[in-house]
């Protein structure tokens, strides 16, 4: 079985967030990145189901060069080889943007299937692998939390809100958007690391990107609630807010 | 005219649709009403409290059980037929299921987890959230009309969607579905073996975010809730990383919770954990970054290390 897994980099969570001089993107210059966490549960399934099947686990990625990062990381991780999309007009792209790159780079793949988180710690608009499976002309199914693959068509557990799943069944090929926590992750060992430098990466040209949006301003959002912050040494600001929480709140006693 | 896409589990009508239709409403601009399905009369009906110019009922026996092919193929129908100037959507599981086939299939921008709408001219400039809610962007969708937007729940009142004098009529279309076409096939919805931990009930707790750093350290907070007589919950991530069980999880994949004191440590309050507590009577966070989205929520807060104020707090207490 051919598994494609779409990852993206985006910035870590311990970097404090700092907007740019435009006002529309964060000054990413600076920043630190990571696989974001959704794709790194997508990217485990991928492996796991070449594990019990067998077959090929292609990572693919798409951006500014910087994203060989985690592209590489996933190599470490047992991913065989790499499609990359490299284009500087993929930073901050919109879903429509990324999926056309994405499917530039998987179209003649033909790949059994297609994972990807179900959203980006950045833009979080949960809308790529979805959008992706439409370009492909693939069905797919999101917010998956079991793959169950056998006789060449796929079962998978989709998680629906307030504790409900639901079974759907659909043919392969086809596009499937994963949940934190499907499975517990691997991490790279130096074994891997050693040998993910000597894996394949492919560059993949970027087809017209069409923007679908565009951001005017980006911004710290105001406070809608009054928070009363406490400060001081942690033993006084302790006794400061059981103070608060049973003489005004009254919620202990 | 504004098309907002209801949404219905077995004939029940997910209160969410109401928020949107608020949004809609908002805009100033004409609403209209649309629920798919096989049998939703019911559902139409109690749409059509509504202020609005129209519901639509979209019937087809292969809309009968949500399908993301079934829905992308009526709603592709719909939208080109009615020609609204945006169709607006709850940003449940669901909508995040079709809505994005749906506006690459119609070729149109799309603007997900929408807070807010502002105006832009002539045009309309959406609030989103961006970088898990620490920062917001004015977004402005590019191409022709209509655009997509969904909304985040909880971003309007449902209660706040106006009623009409009289019902709104309700007009029954035959959704244009052809089944070979739909490829998924759905089994019946169920829910996990029932959970043992109703934590609804619960009227005080302390709940753990990454900031907890390992299982280990899980005591620290167990500490704290013995001496609050509270129970013990968790974001997301720590049931996902197994370090407590999924029934202790709050937030929109778990469980959602309004007790009279939540403690919040190490939660940096992604709009996932956010839903599923921000009705609690009072929100305490202890979080290290001050910038956290959780101090957007809470009554009081200490930006510090939890691992020096929590067992500050439980000296307190028991002090």
């Amino acid at each position: 079985m051919k598994i494609a897994v779409c990852v993206k980099q985006v910035v870590s969570r311990e970097w404090q967030l700092r907007v740019d001089e435009s006002n529309t993107w964060i000054r990413d210059q600076d920043a630190s990145y990571e696989l974001n966490e959704p794709d790194a549960y997508a990217l485990e399934e991928a492996l796991r189901l070449k594990e019990r099947h067998g077959g090929e686990v292609v990572v693919c990625s798409a951006g500014p060069a910087r994203v060989s990062q985690v592209v590489r990381e996933a190599l470490a991780r047992g991913a065989d080889r790499a499609l990359l999309v490299e284009d500087d007009r993929l930073v901050g792209a919109d879903a429509f943007a990324t999926a056309s790159a994405l499917a530039a780079a998987l179209k003649d793949e033909r790949c059994d299937l297609v994972l990807t988180g179900l959203q980006s710690d950045d833009s979080g608009f949960a809308q790529t692998g979805v959008v992706l499976a439409e370009t492909l002309g693939l069905p797919h199914a999101t917010i998956i939390m079991e793959v169950q693959v056998a006789d060449g068509a796929l079962r998978v557990k989709r998680e629906l809100e307030g504790g409900w799943f639901q079974w759907i069944a659909m043919p392969m090929p086809a596009v499937l958007t994963i949940q934190s926590g499907i499975n517990q992750l691997r991490y790279a060992t130096l074994k891997g690391i050693m040998a993910a430098k000597k894996k394949d990466v492919k560059k993949v040209a970027a087809p017209d990107l069409a923007p679908q949006h565009e951001i005017v301003r980006l911004y710290f959002p105001e406070k809608a609630k009054a928070t009363r912050l406490i400060d001081g040494a942690p033993a006084d600001a302790a006794k400061e807010l059981v103070r608060l929480l049973r003489d005004e709140a009254r919620v202990i006693s | 005219m504004i098309l907002v896409i209801a949404e219905h589990l077995e004939g029940k009508l997910n209160r969410a649709s109401w928020e949107a239709v608020a949004a809609a409403q908002q805009t100033g601009e004409p609403v209209k009403i649309a629920a798919l399905g096989a049998a939703v009369a019911g559902v139409a009906a109690e749409l059509a409290a509504a202020d609005a110019a129209e519901v639509i009922v979209v019937e087809h026996p292969a809309l009968a059980a949500y399908t993301a092919d079934g829905y992308v193929q009526a709603l592709a129908a719909l939208v080109t037929a009615e020609a609204p100037a945006a169709v607006f959507l709850p940003h449940t599981y669901q909508t995040r299921d079709f809505a994005p086939a749906l506006a690459a299939r119609l070729g149109r921008a799309l603007l997900t987890d929408c807070l807010g709408v502002k105006a832009d001219g002539g045009g309309r400039l959406f609030v989103r959230p961006m970088f898990q809610g620490k920062l917001h962007a004015d977004v402005r969708p590019l191409g022709p009309s209509p655009h997509l937007v969904t909304f985040q729940i909880g971003a309007y009142r449902a209660d706040a969607a106006a009623r009409g004098a009289a019902p709104a009529p309700v007009r029954t279309i035959a959704g244009a579905v052809d089944p070979a076409a739909v490829r998924q096939k759905a089994e019946a919805p169920f829910q996990e073996a029932k959970q043992a931990v109703d934590l609804s009930q619960a009227e005080r707790i302390v709940s753990i975010g990454r900031g907890i750093k390992g299982q280990e350290h899980i005591q620290v907070a167990e500490k704290l809730a013995a001496a609050l007589g509270a129970e013990l919950a968790a974001s997301r991530p720590i049931c996902d990383a197994g370090w407590l069980p999924m029934e202790r999880q709050i937030g929109s994949s778990g469980q959602t919770v309004a007790p009279k004191l939540y403690v919040a440590l190490g939660i940096s309050g992604a709009i996932q954990h956010l839903v599923g507590m921000k009705g609690s009577q009072v929100i305490v966070a202890i979080n290290k970054d001050p910038d956290a989205p959780i101090f957007e929520v809470a009554d009081f807060g200490i930006v510090g290390d939890l691992f020096e104020v929590v067992p500050a707090l439980v000296a307190a207490l028991n002090g």
